[in-house]
């Protein structure tokens, strides 16, 4: 089949598998991220908007979008767009990962 | 913030740090969640609100108004609408005409992206789909379910629609046409149900609690 459309690109191919029908309640973090985005894309910022959202995560290739959930699709495009408009760097994302890492690791159980 | 806090020694009181660092934990996480471990992109959404919190572009009390408003978006919006269009048919011209003059009339915002409503008759019936990605009409109807962002609803709703239908028990009979709208980020669709029979006497407001989520997307019809 000579389809060249991108991944996301997914209308009417052929498909076996039902609807899935459960349905999951949203987590915390993914109404975060749902929030974060909206924040980012209103008049007062005007930083992120849904095409270039879009864009973000067709930009993770085949392997992630299949891999990732919504809303870890989401937040990687997030902040693949903060790191490309210059919000933050890759350096102080990196270390704030590594430090809330840190925090979690020294949690007491 | 008390540097003290690190010190403490109570386990159930969360882990200081992390907790003061991101003020959006207000609530303190379920047992078996709280200890399990963040994931990478879990640990990324934390990073990213405390980096836009740090650097001013966001604050924490915007966050947790924004959460809160979405959360108070349901399809109840949605539902008022079609109920209102189903007793008033002059309103019914106005929202199909330009959706979003039709809720300013109620005092009902309906956001900064065009909604159209798609009205089902008794030879035409509406459905919904994002092929691309997720688009819908979140402010009519908050946030959409999983299925409709799953890859097999994205698929198959506009090559093989009919037995989509079915999978939600809507059989539409064959001299029924089906449209299927693709939505856009620049465009949303809503689906104006048809109002069911023997619904005569119902008052508005009874009449809306008749409109589903599913009525308005297409992949159910509203029973009296």
């Amino acid at each position: 089949m000579t389809d060249r459309r991108r991944h996301h690109d997914m209308g009417g191919v052929p498909e076996a598998d039902p609807i899935p029908q459960e349905g999951h309640t949203s987590e915390p973090w993914e109404k975060r991220v749902d929030a974060i985005k909206a924040l980012l894309s209103d008049n007062k910022r005007k930083l992120l908007t849904t095409d270039e959202m879009r864009r973000g995560i067709e930009d993770l290739g085949a392997d992630a979008y299949e891999r990732y959930s919504y809303y870890e699709r989401w937040i990687a495009s997030v902040t693949n767009n903060m790191l490309e408009k210059k919000v933050f760097t890759v350096d102080e994302l990196g270390r704030k990962m590594a430090e809330i890492e840190a925090r979690q690791d020294n949690k007491p159980l | 913030m008390h540097d003290d806090h690190d010190h403490h020694e109570h386990h159930h009181d969360h882990d200081h740090g992390m907790y003061e660092v991101d003020p959006l934990h207000y609530h303190p996480p379920q047992p078996d969640l709280e200890d399990s471990k963040l994931t990478h992109h879990q640990i990324m959404q934390m990073a990213v609100a405390e980096l836009l919190i740090e650097k001013g572009v966001i604050t924490a009390d915007e966050l947790r108004a924004q959460i809160d408003f979405m959360d108070s978006i349901t399809p109840a919006r949605g539902a008022t609408l079609v109920a209102r269009a189903w007793t008033d048919p002059a309103f019914k011209e106005r929202l199909v005409a330009d959706s979003r003059k039709a809720g300013a009339e109620i005092d009902m915002e309906l956001g900064p992206i065009p909604i159209l409503v798609m009205e089902n008759t008794p030879t035409v019936h509406n459905l919904i789909v994002c092929t691309l990605c997720s688009c819908y009409p979140k402010m009519l109807l908050g946030t959409p379910p999983d299925w409709y962002k799953s890859r097999s609803y994205r698929r198959r709703a506009i090559s093989e629609p009919r037995k989509v239908l079915a999978e939600f028990g809507t059989t539409l009979s064959d001299d029924i046409e089906l449209r299927v709208h693709d939505s856009t980020a620049d465009m949303r669709y809503l689906v104006l149900p048809m109002r069911p029979e023997g619904t005569d006497g119902m008052d508005e407001a009874a009449l809306a609690r008749l409109v589903t989520r599913d009525c308005m997307v297409g992949v159910a019809v509203p029973q009296s």
